[in-house]
């Protein structure tokens, strides 16, 4: 198969950055998108030219690293997957494919389709564990927990933290990472004692992070490589409220 | 210098208790003044870094993806396993840490395999109470599966993402404790060397991969939590930046490195499909709880699977292995693909695969259910239909990403699967207190060579990562810090910091000026190769006497030709590979010099001179039962160091799993 790829490159944060065409032929079907990446960088690092820098490192949809926007899409046209579990298959032979960065306020780019994501790291700083320090706990079954209620809990914690979903979202918002965190923790009994300061404190820093508020367009979830339920959103938004409502009001913990 | 493992006396069962209570400890005020340096935030590191910021040390993280929660730990597929006994079928510490000798194949050290077995139970309750959702039962009880190797129920798991959910509930920890101040992170940058001042570790020279600055950082302690270095065979089901790098530059600097030939080749991996490929993919392990595996009897027989009668299959695991079956460990089943493959009764385009069929399991699972929905004599098909349901509820994302990467529909027809290269046995060398042959050196995790002998069975390196970083290194080093809290922080102006900066920054220079004719990969693929070919499944001593020439050849062909574009002040994911690829092409001779001085087989490492009549691994315990720790020397032959095993409680036979 051959394409014609149009990639965004930046050379680093300060410059403004520009399409560039590259061709690139004798793709397998087989190959993931990625692979079609390492056979286009080859290319170039034979010819002298600098390789497009991209970010991946399971190349099994798990780790959350790859993070390209392909044809207006965050990880490309598949429902339910990442950039590196995308295959050639999937794209008409002789097509044009436009790849940029994720384009977010709070992930600046790096280098060409790199991004800054640190900001999602800093969001789970604010609230997103259970104060549980090592040696503290109990027998692991101790607390039941619902069969379903488990399942559900796994559901939202299968967020791999890419960041599609504020990359997809007109607005920029971090919502459904924000949101996916929240409901798996207070979900749990575990996660019970901790269930007012969590949300808030979670919520505070993305507003802080800079990403928007959300507007209900759903193209998060439409875009999610795991399928996280937008109803995650409205279980942070009733964790939210019931935190605010609660006669003691919200807590936030204090360091 | 003799190789003491400081393995503490006293009965087995005893070892540890007595160790815990009688190492030395640090009192809190003198906690806050002492430094530790964790290179890697997988389940080791973060569990460790973690756990060691809540006693109060001061911790600095490094790992090289842009987020600690990536490190490869998340790919994690099947389960972790704990003695807890929850399913009342037998299991023990004792069951397990028998089952964990006899799978490493007698070649572990018996001590640290009962701490392991000793710790297992408390990960599980630590896990739990962090949040991570395991499998559950109606009951809300935890859920548990089986695994190769062993006969009870031990093995505790989240669907087939079981690394995930364990390394995010590190991660939570791990980022609890960044923002109370504990732990300083640094992602995105690459360990390039390790300092060593007075003859012990203070600290590393650290790249950041971004701006590519030289970074110096001190350490009263410095602890290698690293991951493990299947990436030396190119293709393995490892993530794409796995490296041997960070454990390699403290063998360069005392570590000693052991076992290396010791690497696990998995029996259920999905088949390279071309040259293009650039990894390789898993299929759980706990597959083979339901999936049975089998060749057609008659070589070449290209019918489609479903056509194939019962009659005119080879079952041939439940036939060599009528007790074990299906579920015999890592090393005898790939063996076993790969006898039939190499017989020619191999399937697929390459006749380089086996199926792994799910059935008879989809009928048995549809027929208990439509007997549960109180159905009368429900078709095949609907059967079937259930059966689907349910195995889509056990398997779901595998069979997914099989769907997704071959372009096949596993629900329809069999998997076509082939072993690879999977996990490394080996790595530096640690006593019992998890401290290298450097002191103030620990390693963790994969990157340590400790409990899992020449063979891992599954579901173990899950709970030797959290049992080293949660449980064992809370005591160990603070018996070694105990006796530091009188040194102070040596200021990165020392001369060791510059003389380390320096020899990274030549070494780097020197990658840089080559600007040769091939692309790193180009090397790297061919360096796979001639792992794959000559110390693969089976080794011989031609075989790996050709292998350690034609590495050597290969490296000298890389420091000529080798391209690396851009230059080392920028983001340069090139130079990264370039680096991690140099020190690939000195450990395979190395794993290679080992294969061949073990002139036995045992787990992973299969010498053909050194076989049964049957086939199966033939050990000389005569010879061989001993730890092989290589100590680097400069433009010299690595020096072996030995370090012998004893058994007290259990009695080395040849393993049986017929
Ligand atoms: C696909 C797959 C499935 C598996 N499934 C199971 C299973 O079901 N059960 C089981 O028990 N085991 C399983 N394993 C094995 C298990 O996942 C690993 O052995 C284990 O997770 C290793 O953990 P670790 O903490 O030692 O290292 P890793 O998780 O590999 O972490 C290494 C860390 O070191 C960092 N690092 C490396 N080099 C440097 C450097 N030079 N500078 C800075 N940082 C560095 C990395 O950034 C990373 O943070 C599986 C392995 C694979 C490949
Ligand atoms: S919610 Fe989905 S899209 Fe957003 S970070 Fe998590 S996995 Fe990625
Ligand atoms: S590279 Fe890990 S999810 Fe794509």
């Amino acid at each position: 198969m051959n394409f014609t790829l149009k990639v965004w490159r930046q050379k680093d944060s300060g410059d403004p950055g520009h399409f560039e065409t590259y061709p690139v032929t004798g793709i397998l079907e087989d190959m993931s998108f990625l692979e079609m990446f390492d056979v286009l960088n080859e290319r170039l690092i034979v010819e002298g030219k600098d390789p497009v820098a991209f970010d991946h490192d399971c190349r099994e949809g798990i780790c959350g690293m790859c993070s390209m926007y392909i044809n207006g899409r965050a990880h490309g046209p598949m429902k339910a997957t990442t950039t590196c579990q995308l295959f050639m298959r999937h794209f008409r032979d002789g097509e044009t494919i436009v790849v940029e960065p994720w384009r977010a306020a709070p992930f600046p780019v790096v280098r060409d389709l790199v991004v800054d994501r640190s900001a999602f790291d800093r969001i789970i700083e604010a609230g997103g564990f259970i104060s549980v320090n090592t040696g503290n706990a109990v027998d692991a079954n101790t607390i039941p927990v619902e069969k379903d209620r488990a399942e559900a809990a796994f559901a939202a914690a299968a967020c791999i933290g890419c960041g599609a979903c504020a990359a997809a979202c007109i607005n920029s918002s971090a919502l459904l990472f924000v949101a996916s965190k929240v409901a798996h923790l207070s979900m749990l009994p575990q996660g019970f004692a901790e269930r007012r300061s969590r949300v808030v404190q979670m919520v505070a820093q993305m507003d802080r992070e800079g990403f928007g508020s959300c507007s209900n367009t759903r193209a998060c979830e439409a875009e999610c490589p795991k399928e996280i339920s937008y109803s995650n959103i409205a279980k942070l938004n009733l964790e939210y409220l019931r935190a605010s409502l609660s006669p003691q009001g919200p807590v936030v913990q204090k360091k | 210098m003799e190789l003491d493992a400081k393995i503490p006396p006293g009965p087995l069962d005893q070892k540890w208790v007595t160790y815990k209570s009688n190492c030395r400890l640090v009192n809190p005020s003198n906690k806050r003044k002492l430094e530790v340096i964790v290179v890697g935030t997988g389940l080791a590191g973060a569990s460790a870094a973690a756990s060691l910021a809540e006693l109060g040390y001061q911790v600095k993280a490094f790992c090289f993806q842009d987020s600690p929660r990536r490190a490869h730990s998340i790919a994690a597929q099947g389960g972790i396993n704990a003695a807890k006994n929850y399913q009342n079928d037998g299991d023990s510490v004792y069951r397990l840490f028998y089952d964990t000798v006899k799978g490493g194949d007698y070649r572990s050290r018996e001590a640290n395999v009962y701490r392991l077995a000793e710790t297992s139970s408390a990960i599980i309750d630590q896990c739990v109470a962090q949040g991570v959702p395991f499998a559950r039962e109606y009951g809300g009880l935890l859920s548990n599966r089986s695994f190769g190797g062993v006969q009870v129920q031990r093995t505790f798991y989240a669907a087939g993402q079981t690394g995930q959910q364990l390394l995010l509930g590190a991660y939570s920890a791990l980022e609890r404790q960044v923002a109370l101040g504990q732990v300083t992170m640094h992602s995105r940058h690459e360990m390039m060397d390790l300092v060593v001042i007075d003859g012990k570790a203070r600290g590393i020279i650290a790249r950041n991969l971004i701006t590519g600055a030289l970074e110096r950082h001190f350490g009263h302690a410095v602890l290698l939590c690293s991951g493990g270095y299947g990436n030396v065979f190119y293709l393995s089901t490892n993530a794409m930046g796995s490296n041997v790098t960070a454990a390699w530059k403290a063998y360069r600097r005392g570590s000693w490195f052991a076992n290396p030939c010791y690497t696990q080749i998995h029996p259920t991996c999905i088949p390279v499909s071309g040259d293009h490929q650039s990894k390789l993919t898993l299929m759980s392990e706990s597959l083979r709880n339901d999936g049975r595996i089998w060749v057609p009897r008659k070589p070449g027989d290209t019918r489609s699977p479903n056509l194939i009668p019962d009659e005119e299959r080879d079952y041939y695991l439940e036939r060599r292995y009528p007790a074990f079956g299906n579920l015999v460990p890592r090393d005898v089943a790939s063996r076993a693909a790969k006898e039939r493959c190499d017989e020619g009764f191999g399937v697929g385009p390459t006749g380089q695969s086996v199926f792994l069929d799910f059935m008879d399991a989809t009928a048995r699972y549809g027929r208990a259910e439509a007997h549960q929905r109180q159905m009368d004599a429900p078709t095949e098909e609907q059967v079937l239909d259930l059966g689907r349901e349910l195995i889509r509820e056990k398997y779901g994302n595998l069979f997914d990403m099989y769907a997704r990467i071959t372009g096949e529909n596993p629900y329809l027809t069999p998997m076509r699967i082939y072993p690879a290269v999977h996990y490394t046995m080996g790595g530096l060398w640690v006593d019992y207190e998890l401290m290298t042959t450097v002191p103030g050196l620990f390693a963790l995790g994969e990157c340590n060579f400790s409990d899992h002998g020449a063979n891992r069975l599954g579901a173990s390196a899950l709970m030797q990562g959290l049992a080293d970083g949660y449980f064992v290194i809370p005591y160990t080093l603070g018996n070694y810090l105990a006796g530091e809290i009188g040194t102070k922080t040596v200021p990165v102006s020392d001369p060791a910091f510059t003389a380390g900066e320096k020899a990274v920054e030549d070494h780097l220079n020197r990658l840089m000026a080559i600007r040769g004719k091939y692309s790193v990969d180009h090397f790297h693929k061919a360096l796979g190769k001639i792992m794959w070919d000559q110390c693969g499944m089976a080794r011989n001593q031609k075989g790996l006497e050709q292998a350690i020439s034609g590495i050597r050849a290969l490296r000298e062909e890389f420091w000529k030709e080798v391209r690396i574009p851009g230059n080392s002040r920028e983001l340069n994911p090139e130079l990264e590979k370039a680096g991690r690829v140099a020190d690939f092409l000195e450990l395979g001779e190395l794993t290679c010099v080992d294969a061949l001085h073990r002139r036995e087989s045992c787990g992973g490492h299969f010498r053909e001179e050194y076989q049964t009549i049957e086939g199966e691994a033939l050990r000389d315990d005569a010879h061989f039962c001993y730890v092989g720790a290589w100590e680097w020397k400069e433009s010299a032959e690595p020096i072996l160091h030995r370090e012998t095993l004893e058994f007290e409680v259990m009695h080395p036979t040849q393993r049986n799993y017929k």
